[in-house]
């Protein structure tokens, strides 16, 4: 029997899985921005797993806006990545700091 | 064999095979590989989905992750030169904390969800009656009418700044003008030219009357 439980954890392990993957990659943009999108997912997960379990369909409409707005995120990100890449010839993030912020 | 069963190791067999494709995704060497392993997660929580009856949504994942943001992904993967081993230098480095951080989140997130309430809430019947997208479409086009018109512009602002991001005009570099092409008139390609007959000068002693000649100088 799949319990709302099995759900959550199941999202709580991707999402741990995510911050990893940011931490450990320290020189491509691009698997941040992966590992961004699979926060996105863990979290929608949760969404989908409570709106079913609580029988609210406001959590599956949020996950429709979700994936909206992950779409234009990401196509906007790699459109600066392409940017980035077109004036820097690189995509490490340790050399990105002309902004020395 | 019992349904409830079926389900649950469909589930972890889904849930598995996300969970190594997540894996495999910040953890191999390949870019690309990165990629499809992204895309084999994707699929598997689009399966998890369909196990909780978000039928709509879990083919909406495929369609629009797998098939449209996931391909742009490969797509820009492989349109940039990029070294690898430059980009797996620091990887050793910052493997351990990264392993530590996520483990804590990991431990304190399970400790928040509660191994108690492990078994609290089981499957009930499904809200969405009968059609999983007739109760999301009625909730979208009546209550969320608003934020639908919203994300309606926001991916149309999305197209317009990826296009303006990358669009490049170069300088010095010769290229057609479609609409000067376009809108150009007969007259301003062939110019007819009046030109007098002249005979040349070594000619005229000669009793003969030189034909004037076709081209002109």
């Amino acid at each position: 029997m799949i319990t709302l439980s099995h759900y959550i954890v199941l999202g709580a392990i991707l999402f741990c899985i995510a911050v990893a993957g940011l931490f450990i990659n320290r020189k491509n943009v691009i698997v941040l921005l992966m590992a961004i999108e699979l926060m996105l997912l863990a979290v929608n997960t949760n969404f989908v797993a409570f709106s079913r379990f609580f029988g609210d369909v406001g959590g599956q409409v949020f996950v429709f806006f979700i994936l909206t707005v992950a779409a234009a995120e990401s196509a906007i990100g790699l459109a600066i990545l392409v940017l980035l890449f077109r004036n820097r010839s690189t995509i490490n993030v340790a050399e990105i700091d002309s902004m020395k912020g | 064999m019992n349904t409830d069963l079926l389900q649950l190791i469909c589930f972890y067999l889904f849930g598995g095979v996300a969970v190594i494709g997540a894996l495999m995704v910040i953890a191999v060497k390949n870019s690309v590989h990165a990629v499809l392993s992204l895309v084999l997660t994707f699929f598997s929580m689009a399966c998890v989905w369909l196990l909780a009856e978000a039928e709509f949504l879990a083919i909406a994942l495929v369609v629009v992750y797998v098939g449209a943001v996931m391909v742009l992904f490969l797509f820009v993967v492989m349109m940039l030169d990029i070294k690898q081993e430059v980009v797996r230098e620091g990887f050793i480095r910052y493997l351990p904390v990264g392993i530590v951080v996520a483990v804590v989140m990991l431990v304190e997130m399970l400790a928040m969800i509660g191994v108690k309430s492990m078994h609290a809430h089981t499957l009930g019947p499904n809200p969405a009656g009968e059609s999983n997208v007739a109760w999301l479409g009625k909730a979208l086009y009546t209550e969320f009418l608003l934020p639908f018109e919203i994300a309606a512009l926001i991916l149309t602002v999305g197209i317009v700044a990826a296009v303006a991001l990358t669009l490049r005009q170069r300088l010095g570099v010769r290229h057609q003008s479609a609409s000067q092409q376009v809108v150009v008139q007969a007259t301003d390609r062939v110019r007819v030219v009046k030109v007098p007959v002249e005979q040349p000068a070594s000619v005229s002693p000669a009793p003969v009357v030189a034909p004037p000649q076709e081209n002109a100088p």
